[in-house]
């Protein structure tokens, strides 16, 4: 992986920077020049737009600027968390392994409560089906191997509440 | 309903358009379709919710504030009451039930490190529950191609 050419903490928060992740975080216009119309938004030209976005996406705080599609518009209805207990020593390797497969959408460390959860490593799976989730978590099984102590999956039930989160 | 070129463009578009003046230039060139149908198809596919979202993808934690996965062992005669008393905080951003002992799950996002604590200490008070506080401590991957 290229290593961003500006550490973290040179990422200033100032108010243009905070203007246009204000103007952007519910989504990119929809127009040809769409940095331009951002621009104008906010009253600087649409080259220190750019810049400054191409700034924060080395600094990691933009991940990419992409789509992200309705799992359940798409047909994905199972959607589980799968839940692993690897040694902790592992826990970066494994997750890496983890999260590089295709289908798994977030792959964390966290922490164990033992010895009620046992497990350390969370990766989110989406499948069409129940039973389609299950083959792609034997295939995170087959990933960790020996390394894989236990492991349980969790469904969604229902949605209890989801909010989108404001950023600023 | 999704046709096959709506299909390419849902594909092509989770995999990230590039920074620059003209980017839907750029994507409907790859796609072999011009830029105005281009961009009526993602306005239609966000207008009808196959798409949730089209933009920079921030890194909320990046950006100050503190986040936290926390879960609940809650007893099934309890849980709309809990949940009551668990949604009515506004840092709790999400909430699932899933099927597991461990039954209720959320998403706290605070300002402060400190105020994590503090509403999982109100929560843990109010419900009498012990609350497991799991906050992410790596990070390996985030973002996923669902292809359609």
């Amino acid at each position: 992986m290229n290593k961003p050419q500006l550490k973290k903490e040179q990422f200033i928060l100032d108010d243009i920077n905070r203007q246009i992740i204000t103007a952007t975080q519910s989504g990119l216009p929809l127009v040809s020049r769409p940095y331009d119309a951002i621009a104008e938004r906010i009253g600087v030209d649409a080259n220190e737009v750019i810049s400054r976005m191409k700034t924060m996406q080395e600094n990691g705080i933009i991940r990419r600027i992409a789509a992200v599609p309705n799992h359940y518009a798409l047909g994905y209805k199972g959607n589980g968390m799968s839940v692993w207990d690897v040694p902790s020593e592992l826990v970066n390797k494994l997750g890496e392994q983890v999260g590089a497969l295709d289908f798994v959408s977030h792959c964390y460390h966290r922490p164990r409560f033992l010895p009620e959860w046992p497990y350390n490593l969370f990766a989110m799976v989406h499948a069409h089906n129940r039973d389609e989730a299950l083959l792609l978590v034997e295939k995170i099984a087959d990933v960790l191997g020996e390394y894989d102590r236990g492991h349980d999956v969790l469904f969604s039930k229902q949605i209890l509440k989801k909010t989108g989160m404001r950023l600023l | 309903m999704m046709n096959d070129l709506d299909k390419k463009i849902i594909n092509c578009l989770q995999d990230g358009i590039p920074l620059i003046d003209e980017p839907y230039a750029e994507i409907a060139k790859q796609l072999n379709i011009n830029e105005t149908e281009l961009l009526q198809r993602i306005k239609t596919l966000l207008e009808n919710k196959t798409l949730s979202r089209f933009g920079p993808m921030y890194d909320a934690a990046k950006l100050g504030g503190d986040f936290s996965l926390v879960a609940i062992k809650v007893p099934e005669t309890r849980f709309n009451e809990v949940t009551e008393i668990v949604n009515s905080y506004e840092e709790v951003a999400h909430n699932y039930h899933r099927e597991h002992e461990f039954n209720m799950w959320y998403v706290l996002a605070t300002e402060t490190a400190q105020r994590i604590e503090e509403v999982n200490n109100s929560i843990e008070e109010r419900t009498g529950l012990k609350v497991y506080n799991m906050p992410k401590l790596d990070e390996y991957y985030i973002g996923l191609k669902l292809i359609a």
